[in-house]
């Protein structure tokens, strides 16, 4: 039987840390209690993407969007909304932005998306298989199975032009027939989920929202590429996410989805799940396929690729996440259809986490094409707390800073590249003002030191190298010379690594040299750092005109180094100063700045 | 010795996984989710059980981040230093829980009630900065907020 009201909650780790998972089950206690048990669905979902406004509710058919909802919610959502039809305005996402929408799809930080891979994202229930069916689920399989050879499927997506979403952007239909034509009887089918980019989450949004869409994709690779073993790397900080794909699998199996003699087609195929340990290094393939066989993540040489000789030295396809999740909309709705959404050089939409200092944090997926200012300023609302914008950082660690001039360049794998970026896993960090570039580009290498496996001798020395110029200058001890030998180490890791990491290691610097050459000038020869954020450069300093004497910031400085009579202005003596800036926190009348 | 180092339910799991290609890194997640760490002992016990070289073992748990070597705090505080936490200030909060309980990371407080790790990244990004007690989510935290978050557990 049909419900009258169908409410959605969101049920992905960022509405989760906020209680999203108590507002289901007050909602289902609290229909219970009203009467209306089997009038009212409750149906916990997928990430909805505007993490931003979390947690987050929707209720249909009405549609109405309630954002920031709270636990103590649920009996009004329950008693207004679905008994007496009255939408409640308070919560709804028009009221907090104090602005009238008459659909959802009107809210701008939906207005120029297009859902794709994450179209069952926050509209199913993950964990019912059922759901996934009704909206055409497992309906590309069945085709790949009964109405095409493996020669077909590989040609839907050589006409899609469907390429490698996690950062390298390899044409997805190559992969596949190279492990195809690949001699030997036993082949593998990989999906990498061990998403390491610090700021990015779309994959884990993907898998807890539609985890069925992977495992559709990888029969369906299977099939095509006559494999009938997959597994799936995934991080062991994910655990919803694994939680949700050991459901989608058990139900699979069940459903004869998964397993032996699929849909009575005679096909073999199944997957098991095998975690990541927190090493960045293996989201590269062949350090996943060493963690995959149990041992320390280090990246091979390549050739030969996996693709010829990979998991166990068996030909295997490894694809991200996101790469999968595109799969059975492009067999079902063929590879033409794909091929026409985005522009020449890539073809579809790219998800990305969009993060930093901006308004509507959250997901987003947007045509390819879509030009960096529609995202970070239509989309995402623009700088918050009224700040200036300074950059966005694409590709992570591997990427690099994209400027205000550079706003209008639309995305897709080689626009992105030119201007010293990287499309990478999706990623995409705003900057304000506020944030010091030097700084930044010196957190990206700490990242990439640490995270280094230490195998080859470029990414080894030369990351820490480049770590500690940074340090220097950071510190007011750099030089113009360790400015250009920065270059030359750089130029040594981008030829001489072993694999992508240390390859793409200097990225950061190189591109914050590129488009802030005043900024690292300002810290090198005046020892300044314009943002106040390096701590050997700045200088607390009390306004006399503004200070009252109330002494409240001299009996907070942990160190004694502020001194004044009461009622008469303060001083900080900045030799004994620590710069921790409880002062400046601590004042109430503006009267501390940084210099 | 085996009987009385491993609960039966990672007997179970370890024989289940015993001749499987691979294994290692699976076992070791759950002898960390039983026992909180790696200890040498359970090292060398799952060296005998899956007769693999005790080297190799260590090899791999001081090459990945997850394993720790060291027993937690009965809560296991995470500081998220993922880029976006970072610029929203993920280093004042592990500053600010110095300030506290005077914990450092990898540091665990003297009465062995928390543990402090600063981690990559926990995939909340939209409430950063995040901090994580005991497996439960904070988002959006301000320094203030911090002595509060720890009194719901002390």
């Amino acid at each position: 039987m049909a419900f009258k009201n169908y409410i959605l909650v969101c049920g992905g780790t960022g509405c989760e840390s906020s209680r999203s998972d108590l507002i289901y089950r007050n909602l289902i206690e609290e229909a219970k209690a009203q009467g209306v048990a089997d009038e009212v669905q409750v149906i916990k979902t997928g990430c909805f993407g505007f993490c931003e406004q979390g947690p987050i509710v929707k209720v249909l058919p009405e549609d109405s969007f309630y954002v920031q909802v709270k636990p103590e919610d649920a009996k009004e959502i329950i008693s207004e909304h679905c008994i007496k039809g009255r939408p409640i305005v308070r919560l709804e996402y028009g009221h907090v932005e104090k602005k009238a929408y008459e659909e959802v799809e009107d809210i701008k930080f939906y207005q120029k998306q297009e859902r794709i891979v994450l179209r069952n994202c926050g509209s199913i229930d993950p964990e019912n298989i059922d759901e996934y069916i009704a909206r055409d689920g497992y309906k590309a399989l069945e085709k790949a199975l009964f109405e095409m050879s493996g020669d077909d499927i590989i040609n839907e997506l050589k006409i899609a032009g469907l390429r490698g979403r996690g950062g390298a952007g390899f044409p997805t239909w190559m992969k596949w027939n190279f492990t195809k034509q690949a001699e030997g009887d036993v082949k593998y089918v990989v999906c990498n989920a061990d998403e390491g980019d610090p700021g990015a989450y779309m994959d884990r949004s993907t898998l807890e929202g539609d985890p069925h869409s992977v495992l559709e994709a990888m029969t369906i690779c299977g099939k095509a590429i006559g494999a009938h073993q997959g597994f799936i790397y995934i991080r062991a900080e994910y655990p919803l996410a694994i939680h949700r794909l050991e459901v989608a699998m058990k139900q699979a199996r069940e459903y004869g989805l998964l397993g032996k003699d699929i849909l009575g087609s005679g096909f073999d195929y199944d997957i098991e799940i095998r975690l990541g340990a927190g090493a960045f290094v293996c989201g590269e393939e062949t350090a996943l396929l060493q963690s995959i066989e149990g041992h320390r993540g280090m990246p091979q040489p390549r050739p030969p690729f996996p693709a010829v000789k990979g998991l166990w030295g068996k030909p295997t396809v490894i694809n991200n996440v996101e790469t999968w999740a595109n799969i059975p909309v492009i067999i079902t709705k063929g590879g033409k259809w794909f091929s026409q959404i985005g522009t020449e050089d890539s073809h579809g939409t790219k998800v990305f986490a969009l993060t930093g200092k901006i308004c509507n944090s959250g997901l987003v997926e947007v045509p390819m094409g879509t030009t960096l200012r529609e995202i970070v300023f239509d989309i995402g609302g623009g700088i918050a707390n009224g700040k200036k914008f300074k950059a966005v950082q694409t590709g992570g660690p591997s990427g690099g800073v994209i400027t205000e001039e550079n706003l209008d360049t639309p995305i897709d794998f080689g626009s992105l590249q030119r201007i010293g970026s990287m499309m990478g896993s999706g990623g995409m960090i705003v900057m304000n003002e506020d944030d010091c570039i030097v700084d930044v580009a010196k957190f990206y290498l700490n990242f990439t030191v640490d995270e280094s496996c230490g195998k080859c001798a470029p990414c080894r020395i030369g990351g820490k190298s480049l770590y500690n110029l940074l340090e220097k200058i950071t510190q007011g001890k750099g030089t113009q010379e360790d400015v250009e030998q920065m270059h030359t180490i750089a130029h040594a890791m981008q030829k001489g690594s072993l694999c992508a990491l240390g390859q793409t290691a200097p990225n950061p610097v190189l591109s914050t040299l590129r488009y802030f050459p005043e900024e690292y000038k300002a810290h090198i020869e005046d020892k300044k750092c314009p943002s106040g954020k390096c701590k050997k450069l700045i200088q607390y300093q009390i306004d006399p005109s503004k200070c009252i004497g109330c002494t409240a910031c001299a009996r907070k400085c942990p160190v004694g180094a502020i001194t004044g009579e009461v009622r008469k202005p303060h001083t900080i003596n900045s030799q004994v100063c620590i710069k921790c800036g409880v002062c400046k926190d601590t004042c109430k009348f503006s009267a501390i700045s940084v210099h | 010795m085996s009987k009385r180092m491993f609960s039966d339910e990672l007997d179970a799991f370890i024989n289940t996984w015993a001749g499987k290609p691979g294994n290692l890194i699976m076992v070791l997640h759950k002898v960390q989710e039983e026992q909180g760490y790696i200890s040498r002992e359970a090292a060398e016990e799952v060296s005998k059980r899956l007769g693999i070289p005790l080297a190799t073992i260590w090899g791999v748990v001081t090459f990945y981040h997850f394993f720790k070597l060291n027993k937690p705090g009965k809560y296991n505080i995470q500081v998220c230093l993922g880029t976006a936490c970072y610029l929203k200030g993920g280093d004042a909060i592990i500053e600010e829980l110095g300030k506290e309980i005077g914990l450092e990371v990898g540091g665990l407080s003297e009465d062995g009630l928390f543990s402090l790790e600063a981690v990559r990244c926990v995939g909340c990004c939209g409430l950063a900065p995040v901090m994580t007690i005991g497996g439960e989510v904070f988002g959006k935290v301000t320094k203030d907020q911090v002595k509060g978050i720890l009194d719901k557990f002390a």
